[in-house]
């Protein structure tokens, strides 16, 4: 019963991604990807990823849409402003992509990997098991992340000043 | 919850990649197709959480917590970008007043 859970959210995830990358609006295009995330947030819950499952919730759908409404927003971006490529080009840019997934498609089925997905471990995504994994072997890598995330702060507030009139 | 997932054992792993092929393959096409700057951003996290999705499933495949570690500084990582590619998008309609990327051309020499 649980395996057509999983084709039902992945057939929901391709029907969101597509209305993405389709939508005229792109204020559409922001709420498309929100159903997106929530779907791949299922996606993580279904492989007993919970902490992956509310880091994603809280950080890609809280934090990083709402920046991107945020942005859109501020900036007034409607239909009548938005830029569209001749139609030549998107259709050699959809011709492009088609090539890249069967030339995936192709190769993954030429490797073959069939096995069936089990999950050996129940408590394996939980915060619990990540948190030793963390503050363990990877102590180093994730305070560096902090430093980078500071940067990142400093960055966007210095790149978004108004620059002061010379005198 | 647990129940849920105990009875996950029936999708094989190629499905996970096909899935989060197609899904990485939609990405390239809005980069490709679109030219609004903010869209083309959205895309580029669209393929961001396809290789996460992967990357769970072939931690939970292979039992081994360090492939979910990842996935958590790839988004870590992918918070740091919005932020700035935001403000810089911010900063080239604030100069042209207008997000379309062909307006850049002149970065291209």
């Amino acid at each position: 019963m649980s395996t057509q859970v999983f084709y039902f959210v992945a057939t929901l995830s391709i029907i969101f991604s597509l209305m993405v990358i389709f939508a005229k609006n792109p204020i559409h295009s922001v709420l498309y990807l929100i159903l997106t995330f929530f779907t791949f947030t299922v996606h993580y819950v279904l492989l007993n990823a919970q902490f992956l499952a509310v880091v994603n919730f809280i950080v890609y759908m809280g934090a990083i849409m709402v920046l991107f409404l945020f942005v859109l927003m501020l900036l007034n971006l409607n239909n009548e402003t938005e830029p569209s490529k001749s139609p030549l080009i998107k259709i050699v840019g959809v011709i492009a992509g088609c090539c890249l997934v069967v030339t995936l498609v192709g190769s993954f089925k030429a490797a073959s990997i069939n096995s069936p997905l089990i999950l050996k471990n129940q408590g394996l995504g939980l915060v619990e098991n990540l948190g030793k994994e963390l503050f363990g072997p990877f102590l180093l890598p994730f305070e560096l992340s902090s430093l980078l995330l500071l940067a990142a702060m400093v960055g966007a507030v210095l790149l978004s000043k108004k620059d002061e009139v010379e005198a | 919850m647990e129940n849920l997932t105990t009875q996950m054992a029936g999708v094989p792993l190629n499905h996970y990649i096909y899935l989060c092929a197609i899904i990485f393959t939609i990405g390239v096409i809005g980069v490709l197709t679109r030219r609004n700057a903010i869209v083309i951003f959205m895309s580029v996290e669209l393929m961001l959480n396809a290789v996460n999705l992967l990357l769970t499933a072939f931690s939970v495949h292979s039992n081994d917590p360090s492939g979910q570690v990842f996935v958590f500084f790839i988004m870590a990582l992918a918070a740091a970008e919005v932020a700035v590619g935001l403000a810089i998008i911010v900063m080239v309609y604030r100069n042209t007043k207008s997000i379309d990327i062909n307006v850049l051309n002149r970065l291209k020499w």
